[in-house]
């Protein structure tokens, strides 16, 4: 009897269909693995099977300990027994690592919090799992590893038979991952079921018992781990030649557009942590150059300090085609031509109550529209060109870009930038939860542009992604540069061992 | 273009539909229950004239709103400013033309000021407004001793109660219908020469059918009585240049971009910070146009003068559609909201609907008109 069962679940956004038949099943005390390239669906699979997508969102079937389950919300598959450590920690950082640990279900009486008794179990939980950390201390100063811990420890005290890691080790360090992985050991004796999502092969082979890979929303197979190679993961994982997707540049670069010296971007939380330590790069026309790093290596501050858009102190030299420029702020930056496809679109990229008109003109818009006065046929006949070119889907310039599929709000905000005539774009993580199709047409856009002379600065968590846009690589480790590698040196193995600083 | 202004036409319409019949059907009701007087020339015309402070108010403040921000002390700035404008025309013996603008200079500075600590400051807008509140209406009773003072200059006295001459509301109608006709000829085409498709002068012209027969209805209604009032002429070159800032500049996308997200406005190179000390000087500004009414109309300025005036302001926008969240929310809508609370207040005034019951009611529709929004949004 397995004591968890997912039966040919089926979840649609607009545009893109997340999961598309996928069955699952986790027996009591397995480590299981659930590995696949971003956007494979198996963020969406776990928020599924937590109730994040209530029942009714989705097709298919829950079955736990041989009954059917229907979630409505996170609540009732706690209840269940169902505990999910998300990629994005969800600690309230300003709370006691007890008060985050019994958050909502607090030892109280008549209302009032017993507070000796919650922080006496929460040691208890503490030791129970040999960490050391004080219960009483604020969440946010504990470093991001032991945060991760502290979601364990909260996890484990609703008495989660199955847990969900979703990505647990890419902000830590290799000791705090020998951690967690005795914590998961441990775990596994106690008969919990655990769902592990990585990128990390070689941690998915030491922990796992069997291994599901998901491709584009669909079950490419399970199989035990110990019957499996590396290599055949990454080919179940790729489908397809790695290479094919990216087409190939044939063309010289020509002068430096941007320089870049003795870059230092420090936290805003604490004024002497450095996020990026010393950094000097260089970019030419028409040449791509990725920065590749793990969580947290610096790789967003480095770019926004570069645009003037960093909230904490920062310090640089920048040339832009050999002419030192100051750059205060984001309006400067655009001034000089650096464009800037943010992150995150949803926060940093789009106004997703607005149009696709307001959103794609918004950073251009004094020279698009008028430096006062603006005009809307002026906006509607520009935003034609990046909308055409790009292939946004949409019925008309002034559908709410809200509505849109994750491709085609990407294209917006990449849209937005195309319409500034930037000679230098920054990419943060541009195919971030992009189904392949758009994924590939940003992509054939983005050679287009280097092809015509654009400098482009692309950051990216998916080292193919890096690997097959890039003509130079430059590493990140923890806010230091610790590689660069031409298109032909560039492997993965020496990209991620400069990455965790191993090389 | 066409099928594009038809698309968002409907979206923003619907609402602005909605709210036309709710303001008709008020009125069907007061003229049925007052017996025939709410409907009248003369009645109307004092409508108008009562709503013209509110409405100036919530030009401006529906602005801070869609901006993200909230002035709580419009009220007292009013006080203020019109303090200062009765100060310097009867202590300080100045001329008219200055006391005018020390009244609205004294409002922008406050607005100013305002905006400075709330952007640069990281002072949340409620507590630096809330502040103001207090701070400004204490001012008030400072400068004017705790009694009220009287001003007796007649040309001061006129902003509040004097009509225009009824041959100068017709001038005024017929300037606006030719704008009306004029911007639906040029918007019919422009659609032809950037290539969006056939100019159709036909259509455009017949759409401005409704706005045309609203101008001369209006002023026609004005003349039946003793003309246009000077605070509604006022109210509409401010509504005018309110709709004109929120829509055809790049200031107003701004406001929007940055009360929708306030980081994707920044990181689109827009400086926020500026904006937002713009738009609370400008809110201040229009605090000081309205003091000028204010005042003049009661004919002295009072130390508790404008008190509660920034609720319903807010009211007004809030009824008007506009979320406090920001981002969302128009000239039009907050300028009906202000005509559907003062008709309120006109109409229970008439009925001899007593002074708490007619703040209940009020209250009551504040509460509901923004609720039956949100459940209709959820639906949508």
């Amino acid at each position: 009897m397995a004591l968890l069962e997912m039966k040919n679940i089926v979840k649609e956004f607009p545009g893109v269909r997340a999961l598309d038949g996928v069955s699952f099943t986790l027996e009591t005390g397995e480590f299981h693995s659930l590995v696949g390239e971003n956007g494979a669906g198996k963020s969406t699979l776990m928020k599924v099977l937590s109730g994040v997508y209530p029942t009714g969102s989705y097709e298919g079937e829950i079955i736990i300990n041989d009954k059917p389950r229907q979630f409505r919300n996170i609540k009732d598959s706690e209840s269940a027994g169902i505990a999910i450590i998300f990629q994005e920690l969800s600690l309230v950082k300003e709370l006691t690592v007890g008060e985050n640990i019994f958050l909502g279900k607090a030892p109280s009486r008549y209302g009032v919090i017993n507070w000796s008794e919650l922080y006496h179990r929460t040691s208890g939980l503490l030791a129970d799992l040999h960490l050391p950390i004080d219960p009483r201390v604020p969440v946010g100063s504990l470093g991001i590893g032991q945060q991760q811990l502290v979601e364990i420890a909260k996890a484990l005290s609703k008495d989660a038979r199955i847990l969900v890691l979703d990505e647990p080790t890419a902000a830590l360090t290799e000791s705090e991952v020998k951690t967690l992985f005795a914590i998961l050991r441990k775990l596994k004796t106690r008969r919990v079921g655990m769902i592990y999502i990585s990128h990390k092969l070689n941690e998915v082979f030491e922990m796992s018992d069997r291994i599901t890979v998901l491709r584009d929303g669909k079950t490419v197979g399970t199989h035990n781990a110990a019957d499996m190679t590396r290599e055949n993961v990454i080919a179940a994982m790729v489908g397809r030649e790695v290479g094919n997707i990216f087409p190939k540049r044939e063309h010289e670069f020509g002068q430096i557009a941007l320089e870049i010296n003795n870059l230092n971007v420090y936290s805003t939380d604490s004024g002497e942590k450095k996020i990026v330590d010393n950094v000097s790069f260089s970019v030419r026309k028409g040449e791509v150059l990725g920065i590749a790093g793990l969580m947290g290596a610096g790789r967003t501050e480095l770019l926004m300090a570069i645009f003037g858009a960093w909230n904490g102190r920062f310090s640089r030299d920048v040339l832009v085609e050999g002419k030192h420029v100051d750059i205060d702020s984001p309006a400067d930056a655009i001034d000089c031509g650096i464009g800037f496809v943010t992150e995150d679109r949803k926060r940093f990229g789009l106004i997703l109550e607005q149009t696709i008109l307001d959103n794609i003109t918004l950073a251009g818009l004094k020279k698009i529209s008028g430096s006062f006065v603006t005009s809307r046929s002026r906006e509607a006949i520009a935003a034609q060109i990046p909308m055409k070119s790009l292939r946004v889907k949409a019925n008309s310039p002034m559908t709410i870009t809200g509505t849109l599929s994750g491709g085609n709000q990407q294209k917006v905000v990449l849209g937005k930038w195309l319409l500034t005539n930037p000679r230098v774009l920054f990419l943060d993580e541009p195919t971030r939860g992009i189904d392949v199709g758009a994924k590939q047409e940003i992509y054939a856009e983005i050679n287009k542009l280097a092809k015509e002379g654009m400098a482009i600065v692309l950051v990216s968590s998916e080292l193919p992604e890096v690997l097959g846009l890039s003509d130079r690589v430059i590493v990140l480790h923890e806010g230091r540069l610790t590689g660069e590698f031409e298109r032909s040196q560039a492997s993965p193995e020496k990209v991620m061992a400069a990455a965790t600083g191993n090389n | 273009m066409s099928e594009i202004n038809i698309k968002k036409l409907n979206k923003t319409s619907l609402r602005a539909y909605i709210m036309i019949a709710v303001l008709a059907l008020i009125w069907l009701y007061f003229h049925w229950a007052t017996n025939s007087i709410f409907l009248t020339s003369r009645n109307l015309s004092n409508l108008m004239t009562q709503m013209s402070v509110t409405a100036i108010l919530a030009v401006g403040m529906l602005m801070v709103i869609v901006s993200g921000n909230i002035d709580l002390s419009v009220g007292s700035v009013l006080g203020f400013a019109g303090g200062i404008a009765a100060y310097s025309l009867t202590v300080m013996e100045y001329s008219l033309p200055v006391a005018i603008v020390m009244a609205i200079v004294v409002g922008t500075a406050i607005g100013l000021f305002h905006g400075l600590l709330t952007a640069y400051l990281n002072i949340p807008a409620f507590i630096v407004t809330l502040g103001g509140l207090l701070a400004w209406r204490g001012a008030v009773k400072w400068l004017l001793g705790g009694s009220t003072i009287p001003i007796s200059n007649e040309t001061f006295n006129a902003i509040g109660n004097n009509n225009l001459p009824y041959s100068f509301g017709w001038i005024l109608a017929a300037v606006a219908v030719a704008f009306v006709i004029g911007m639906a000829i040029k918007s019919a085409s422009s659609t032809k020469t950037y290539g969006l498709g056939e100019a159709d002068y036909k259509g455009e012209l017949l759409k401005s059918i409704v706005p045309i027969a609203v101008i001369v209805g209006f002023i026609w209604v004005m003349n039946s009585y003793q003309g246009v009032p000077i605070p509604v002429l006022i109210l509409l070159a401010v509504a005018l240049f309110g709709g004109f800032l929120t829509t055809s500049t790049t200031f107003g996308r701004y406001l929007y971009a940055i009360g929708g997200n306030a980081d994707a406005a920044r990181l689109s190179g827009i400086d926020n910070k500026r904006n937002v000390v713009k738009v609370f000087a400008l809110l201040g500004a229009l605090a000081g146009v309205a003091s000028l009414i204010f005042t003049a109309r009661v004919g002295s300025a009072a130390p508790d003068a404008g008190t509660l005036k920034e609720l319903d302001a807010i009211a007004a926008c809030v009824i008007g559609g506009a979320s406090l969240v920001g981002g969302r929310g128009t000239i039009f809508g907050a300028c009906l909201g202000a005509l559907i609370m003062a008709s309120l207040d006109n109409g229970m005034s008439l009925l001899n609907v007593r002074d708490f019951m007619q703040d209940i009611i009020k209250g009551s529709i504040l509460v509901a008109a923004v609720g039956l929004d949100m459940v209709g949004r959820k639906q949508g």
